[in-house]
């Protein structure tokens, strides 16, 4: 069995009000010298596999077909 | 003049559409399940408003993948007209029949209010029945309506007419207060690139009778079932 971990993060020049909001929190919580917070997505695909290569070749569909948006999204898998 | 909704788990305008299109056109529309891969043959394909699977994922992402939308993809590559108001709109980027991605709004609110919104092209079955340049006073309820395309795909609508709609002042200036939610070129509605398929936030079937408030929805609807009719 494998675990494939798929972080999804906004591509720049994509607006992420949310990230913002949640700069200006921490920076209200007294957090100083942040830059820039961007918000993502990270989802955790447990996998009948055994071989590497085409576990990931299938998580890589996985991405493209349906958990990140290519318009808006970039993203990059771990697996273990 | 023959026309389908499609009906996702978690729609929530779906009957309004029905009531505003059996309003315009004097008979019902069909209802058509998202399980169902077989479409009517219809000259018409609504997707409507509401949260379809929850918005899981993303706004709109698993509507994508139904049987239903399959067809309804099939369907709009030989030509059909599609119609996708708010969560339809989210569905038609996501399955890639319009460009662009619709993100959470810019103040982070769900936003629910009345907008105008201005007629940018009557090159297309939708618009044929407006005036270039009219406003027109529609409602918004969405938390995920930020239009986002980049530079390039921007210029491309641009250079091809496929803005349909802009928000802007009721005296049709665009301006950041009259846009809503943040997006691009205050976009509230956009073409494809053969014309056929309609995106759009606002929500027209909810103002095609007085005792809702207005009426500018049911000219929308009379006129693109005016342009539907006469191209049979």
């Amino acid at each position: 069995m494998m675990k494939a971990k798929v972080h999804i993060t906004l591509k720049t020049g994509v607006l992420d009000p949310q990230g913002k909001a949640i700069s200006h929190a921490l920076d209200s919580l007294g957090f100083d010298g942040i830059e820039d917070v961007r918000q993502g997505k990270y989802i955790e695909i447990r996998l009948a596999e055994t071989d590497a290569e085409t576990a990931r070749s299938k998580v890589e569909a996985m991405c493209s077909r349906l958990l990140a948006n290519p318009v808006i999204e970039n993203y990059s898998i771990e697996l273990e | 003049m023959k026309a389908a909704v499609i009906v996702f788990p978690g729609s929530n305008c779906d009957r309004d559409i029905a009531v505003a299109l059996e309003a315009c056109m004097g008979h019902a529309p069909a209802m058509v399940w998202h399980r169902d891969s077989e479409l009517p043959d219809v000259d018409l394909i609504a997707l409507p408003g509401g949260f379809s699977y929850g918005d899981y994922l993303r706004s709109g992402a698993m509507a994508v993948h139904s049987p239903a939308m399959r067809e309804v993809v099939a369907r709009a590559e030989r030509g059909v007209a599609v119609l996708g108001i708010c969560n339809g709109f989210q569905v038609l980027t996501e399955s890639g029949l319009l460009p662009g991605a619709l993100m959470r709004n810019r103040d982070l609110r769900f936003v629910c209010r009345d907008v105008w919104v201005r007629v940018e092209t009557t090159d297309s079955v939708f618009t044929t029945g407006l005036q270039k340049g009219e406003c027109m006073r529609f409602p918004v309820a969405h938390n995920d309506g930020s239009y986002f395309v980049d530079d390039t795909t921007l210029a491309t609508l641009q250079d091809a007419d496929r803005i349909a709609f802009r928000y802007v002042t009721p005296d049709g200036q665009v301006t950041d207060d009259a846009n809503p939610n943040g997006s691009r070129a205050g976009i509230a509605g956009v073409l494809g690139p053969s014309r056929n398929v309609l995106g759009m936030m606002p929500h027209p079937e909810r103002l095609v009778d007085e005792a809702q408030g207005g009426t500018d929805g049911r000219r929308f609807f009379e006129g693109l079932l005016n342009a539907l009719e006469t191209a049979r």
